[in-house]
């Protein structure tokens, strides 16, 4: 049951709010809160039952305000019950620049989320139909996209286009991942052109950019969705609150780089609360079956 | 040498202040008549090696400086110097014409192409209307528009590189910085017309890449091309402003860096201690740069020229599969 998944992980993560955002690991380390009974909500501050909480799909019972939640507890929301058939599991990192201290932050992700790398990739059934998801989990070192990451959703995506699939990624990402240098750079590149490749197939593609989506990752294919979800209340934009708070030394508007803000501005095509995402996304799917247009004699 | 280089970089005021003293000599001799040319040519030499010194063990951060220098030429300098007819053209057609970012039609050694750059300002005034190059998301959208046009005609497109990042401000979050690079990335590598980009500046991040899809990619001797500034790396990973230098030695983002990566195909050489003591050189070889790589380009089919883009950035990336 769908429900006892999100009981299996008792560790979840909480955000201080929107505007305390850090957009890089650091943050994660310092906002989870383990095995809490009780969790206070970011926005309301109304204190919830954890377990209401979990049958909530983490999000507010009171004003709404979603959580966020790990790539586990995304698939198990999104596929059908055992669906779910992951790949390019084995595909590892290095440290190729041999920067300070990298191996062991992976070492730890590795260890305290129980995956690989920041992204998991595979085909699962969504409401019968099969799809070709890449979800992101912020708890690996903020998710940021390095070689693997960046490798792994190209690699989704050729899987689609050979399998004439619709493809779904979820994001959530601090951006790219610093201690590859260069070559993360590079990733947004090699994930944003095979994009095109997926059009010419006329596969659908699209983006469910969940909190937070910021840098490097909404600046390539997050923000290249031929349909583009948000989840509510996320922290979605390119650069950096406190880095554009000290370029030009104002303070930012309320609700500044939200999903609603986005939305608001003409980068995203809907807002769709997490009990809804699966059934959008189904009957999104299914004008693009067989590749959705009508033939014309 | 040029006499009007501008502010003198700290690590070079050894030889400033010996060529001083040399040009001191000089002036004393021919007043007084008094023949000092053995002295005058002692002092040179030893000008000369100090120079060879100081600029053959650039740090990564003096470097920086060197590009960041105010009188380094600037992508419209660059143009002036290395193409013929520039026309320049305006506007992404959306919202604005961006002053960050310029764009227009050249010929480059009688081949009509298509040239966008970021343009950074030669003074604090100009610099205040250029946004410090620093493009806004219509900067890019311009540049897109002409890269599409390029396409449309047939021509090839030069990108000229120097940026330290895209603007990150409130409008141009409101108006999608990151749709806008994300789609320049994305178009750039469905263009169907040969692509060189050459970093002659700054890389910065993807500011950089939104207009750096090239089948060839170069980068001038002293420039970077990185993820992150060294400052902003510094700032978040170890919290610490003053580890810059560590962090610019750790992130790998000079030339030769890149180079062994196969990030870039060639190093433009600059003129000694940089593009900005003698401008004319520096265009010189960069136009040398540009020309021999376009012109075996120029045989390759649109498909080929696609496929040739492709490959290359599908092929970034190093991981263990097992």
């Amino acid at each position: 049951m769908l429900k006892d998944l999100f009981k299996t992980k008792p560790k979840y993560i909480t955000v201080k709010s929107e505007q305390d955002f850090q957009p890089r690991e650091e943050a994660i380390e310092k906002k989870e809160i383990p095995d809490g009974l009780w969790v206070k909500c970011n926005r309301c501050s109304q204190i919830t039952y954890n377990k209401d909480l979990e049958r909530n799909l983490k999000v507010c019972p009171k004003c709404g305000y979603h959580f966020r939640i790990s790539s586990k507890e995304r698939l198990a929301l999104l596929t059908d019950e055992g669906s779910f058939q992951e790949i390019d599991k084995n595909l590892k990192t290095v440290n190729i620049l041999d920067f300070p201290d990298y191996d062991n932050r992976i070492k730890k992700a590795v260890k305290s989320t129980d995956l690989t790398e920041a992204v998991v990739t595979g085909e699962a059934m969504m409401n019968g139909i099969p799809v070709v998801l890449a979800v992101m989990d912020f708890g690996f070192m903020g998710a940021s996209m390095g070689s693997v990451v960046g490798e792994k959703i190209t690699r989704a995506a050729e899987y689609a286009i050979r399998k004439k699939l619709p493809f779904i990624a979820v994001t959530a990402s601090g951006g790219a991942r610093m201690q590859e240098g260069i070559m993360s750079l590079m990733q947004m590149a090699k994930t944003s052109q095979v994009l095109n490749r997926l059009a010419e197939a006329g596969c659908v593609y699209i983006s469910v950019l969940t909190d937070p989506t910021t840098g490097g990752v909404f600046a390539s294919f997050a923000a290249l969705g031929d349909i583009i979800i948000a989840e509510p209340n996320a922290l979605i934009g390119f650069a950096g609150a406190r880095v554009i708070q000290q370029t030009i030394r104002q303070t930012l508007p309320p609700g500044f780089q939200t999903a609603e803000f986005l939305l608001e501005h003409g980068f995203v095509d809907m807002i769709v609360p997490r009990k809804d995402l699966k059934s959008t996304l189904t009957q999104l799917i299914k004008f693009h079956l067989n590749g959705g247009g009508v033939d014309v004699q | 040498m040029s006499n009007n280089v501008g502010p003198i970089l700290e690590f070079e005021k050894p030889v400033v202040d010996l060529e001083k003293q040399i040009e001191e000599l000089k002036r004393f001799s021919q007043e007084k008549g008094i023949d000092m040319q053995e002295q005058i040519a002692a002092l040179e030499q030893k000008a000369e090696n100090l120079r060879m010194e100081i600029y053959s063990n650039l740090t990564v951060m003096q470097r920086i400086q060197i590009v960041r220098h105010p009188k380094r030429p600037t992508c419209l300098d660059y143009i002036g110097m290395i193409f013929d007819n520039f026309i320049e053209l305006h506007g992404d057609r959306l919202y604005r014409d961006d002053p960050a970012m310029v764009g227009g039609i050249a010929y480059l050694n009688g081949i009509p192409v298509t040239v966008v750059g970021q343009q950074k300002g030669r003074d604090t005034k100009e610099n205040i209307y250029r946004n410090f190059g620093m493009p806004h998301p219509e900067g890019y959208r311009k540049a897109l528009r002409l890269m599409k046009q390029a396409d449309k005609f047939g021509r090839p497109v030069i990108c000229l590189v120097d940026v330290v990042g895209a603007y990150p401000g409130v409008e141009a979050e409101e108006r999608g910085q990151g749709e806008a690079i994300a789609r320049g990335i994305m178009e750039m590598a469905n263009l169907r017309v040969p692509v060189i980009v050459a970093v002659t500046g700054e890389g910065g991040s993807g500011g950089a890449l939104a207009t750096g899809i090239g089948n060839r990619v170069l980068i001038m001797e002293n420039a970077y091309y990185s993820v992150i500034s060294p400052e902003g790396c510094a700032a978040i990973l170890w919290r610490d402003g003053s580890k810059v230098q560590e962090a610019a030695e750790a992130l790998k983002i000079g030339a030769k860096d890149l180079l062994k990566m196969g990030i870039v195909d060639e190093i433009v050489p600059e003129p000694i201690g940089g593009a900005h003591k003698n401008p004319a050189l520096a265009s010189k070889n960069l136009k040398e740069a540009l020309v021999s790589n376009l012109t075996p380009l120029l045989k390759l089919s649109p498909s080929q020229l696609l496929e040739d883009r492709y490959q290359r950035f599908r092929n970034y990336g190093q991981f263990i599969e097992n």
